[in-house]
């Protein structure tokens, strides 16, 4: 009985390993399946995830309006500090004060990708983009105003 | 035809002719010196890139593809670096220890080379005890790690060490009987004979079932005797970070790298020359046509074949099955291999001795 016991053990294990054997051998046979991307070769057709999070980016229409309201909310809620709202006083035709954006400075060198800057702005004025290739020899390029020249808040967004 | 014995009796009539005879020795063991050593260092190159190669190919990758053509020269790139870098001896380490492991293991493996028969004639020493020479010296290798974890003065090298010891008595057995079915159906230790009785067929076909558990069995053992997994917890990287060579860096750590693979070689050519007949051509029975064609490709040829098929075989065994703990390394030897190839000694002397073999 034990040494019945003892064979099946051996068998079965033998067994089990050659199928592990089988199908890594199959894998090494089959070179045209290799699900790795060759990353600087294909950057003409790599095709990025959408939630993939590479950097912050503020979207701005085709009239370069942006829906940005000011309202630091992504500031305060940045754990490190990354972003940084700075605001000005626009006086309208009517001759009502009313706050704007002057510049958004994002600093990618301090940010980690967290996406609460995202969650936090109650306009969707930024979102994240894919682009990964941040590589500069300049820190400063790093800091970047985020809201394009001459652009201003779309109408209706307050 | 290429033939590597014409090369050396063209070398040594060659040294004959110029020199006393005891100049020709000093001169002929000089050029076997360097020769080994390029050996070595070549394998180093080529058996680690195979190694990745393999790997990437069985991970569905690709694996180095960026240094030379396919990534050829990837190994030279790190050779490089790596003699390039500092080679830093711990504060509280043994220093004479510590400096001296990495040449003890490089130095097994040196020795090991003298028995092996490369060619038809071509063998550094044709001693008469072969086979007991190659088991005997291989275990002194652990030696070398004990001497490395111990002097590192590092826990994680201590323990890995320790590891490598239990591993490598134990496993020694089994390699041991292994070899020891080949012995008893050859009759003799001298690696020559044992290659020369395979001459109408290699031992794995001639030898019936039990020559091809004995292989199995050796191929097991002798993976755990390179400490490479599934027997890798020696080194273990994710949980003793490298075992034995945490605490080595520069050159003395690529002198541990570089003989493993040279251990690797080694096990593996000694199994070739064991069960698939070393330099041998393949032979079966009287087909006299198909004898003499496969005599036309180089016994060199023949050897390098199988030794690399039996590398590949263990670097396929590495990226597929997971390292065993401790305890399921020792109940695997003593449990299971010891046992069976202890059987496996007695049925092949029965078969000796009635001569059932071909």
């Amino acid at each position: 009985m034990f040494l019945k016991e003892y064979i099946t053990d051996v068998v079965t294990g033998v067994i089990s390993l050659l199928k592990g054997m089988r199908k890594t051998g199959y894998y090494f046979t089959h070179p045209k399946e290799i699900i790795t991307e060759q990353y600087p070769d294909n950057r003409a057709t790599l095709l990025m995830s959408d939630r993939f999070k590479g950097e912050v980016v503020m979207p701005h229409d085709a009239n370069n309006e942006h829906t940005c309201t000011g309202c630091t909310a992504c500031e305060l809620a940045c754990p490190n500090g990354t972003i940084k709202v700075v605001t000005k006083f626009e006086t309208s035709p009517e001759g009502k004060k009313k706050k704007a954006i002057d510049a958004l400075v994002y600093r990618l060198e301090l940010c980690t990708m967290c996406n609460l800057c995202i969650v936090a702005c109650p306009s969707d004025a930024i979102k994240m983009a894919p682009n990964f290739e941040h590589s500069v020899f300049d820190r400063t390029k790093l800091t970047k105003v985020l809201n394009q020249p001459g652009s201003k808040i779309r109408k209706g967004i307050e | 035809m290429f033939s590597l014995e014409g090369i050396t009796t063209n070398v040594q009539d060659w040294l004959l002719m110029k020199f006393n005879p005891t100049m020709a020795l000093a001169i002929e063991c000089v050029i076997v010196i360097l020769l080994s050593i390029s050996l070595f260092a070549l394998l180093g190159l080529v058996l680690v890139l195979m190694e990745r190669k393999v790997a990437a190919h069985i991970q569905i990758r690709l694996g180095p593809n960026r240094v030379g053509p396919g990534g050829m020269f990837q190994t030279v790139a790190d050779t490089l670096k790596l003699i390039m870098k500092e080679g830093l001896v711990p504060d509280k380490a043994d220093k004479f220890l510590f400096n001296l492991a990495p040449f003890v293991v490089m130095m097994v493996g040196m020795l090991l080379l003298a028995p092996i028969a490369f060619a038809k004639n071509f063998q550094i020493w044709d001693i008469s005890i072969g086979v007991l020479y190659i088991s005997s010296v291989s275990s002194l290798s652990v030696i070398g790690i004990l001497m490395a974890g111990w002097a590192s003065n590092n826990k994680y090298s201590l323990i890995g060490a320790m590891r490598s010891g239990a591993q490598i008595v134990s496993y020694e057995l089994s390699a041991g009987f292994a070899v020891l079915t080949i012995v008893v159906l050859t009759g003799s230790l001298q690696i020559s004979e044992i290659v020369n009785a395979q001459q109408n067929g290699w031992w794995i076909f001639k030898g019936h079932i039990p020559a091809v558990i004995a292989f199995v069995l050796y191929i097991i053992a002798v993976t755990a005797e390179t400490n490479r997994a599934p027997f890798d917890l020696a080194e273990a990287e994710s949980e003793l970070t490298a075992g034995f060579h945490t605490e080595y860096s520069g050159m003395r750590f690529a002198l541990f790298f570089l003989a493993e693979y040279i251990n690797i070689f080694i096990v593996c050519a000694i199994g070739a020359t064991l069960f698939f007949g070393g330099w041998m051509p393949l032979h079966i029975g009287n087909w006299e046509a198909f004898n003499h064609l496969m005599d036309y490709i180089p016994s060199s040829v023949w050897f390098m074949g199988k030794t690399f098929f039996l590398i590949f075989l263990i670097m396929w065994f590495r990226w597929t099955f997971p390292r065993l703990r401790v305890d399921q390394l020792l109940n695997l030897e003593w449990k299971y291999l010891l046992p069976i190839s202890l059987f496996n000694l007695l049925l092949v002397a029965v078969i000796a001795i009635l001569g059932w073999h071909f």
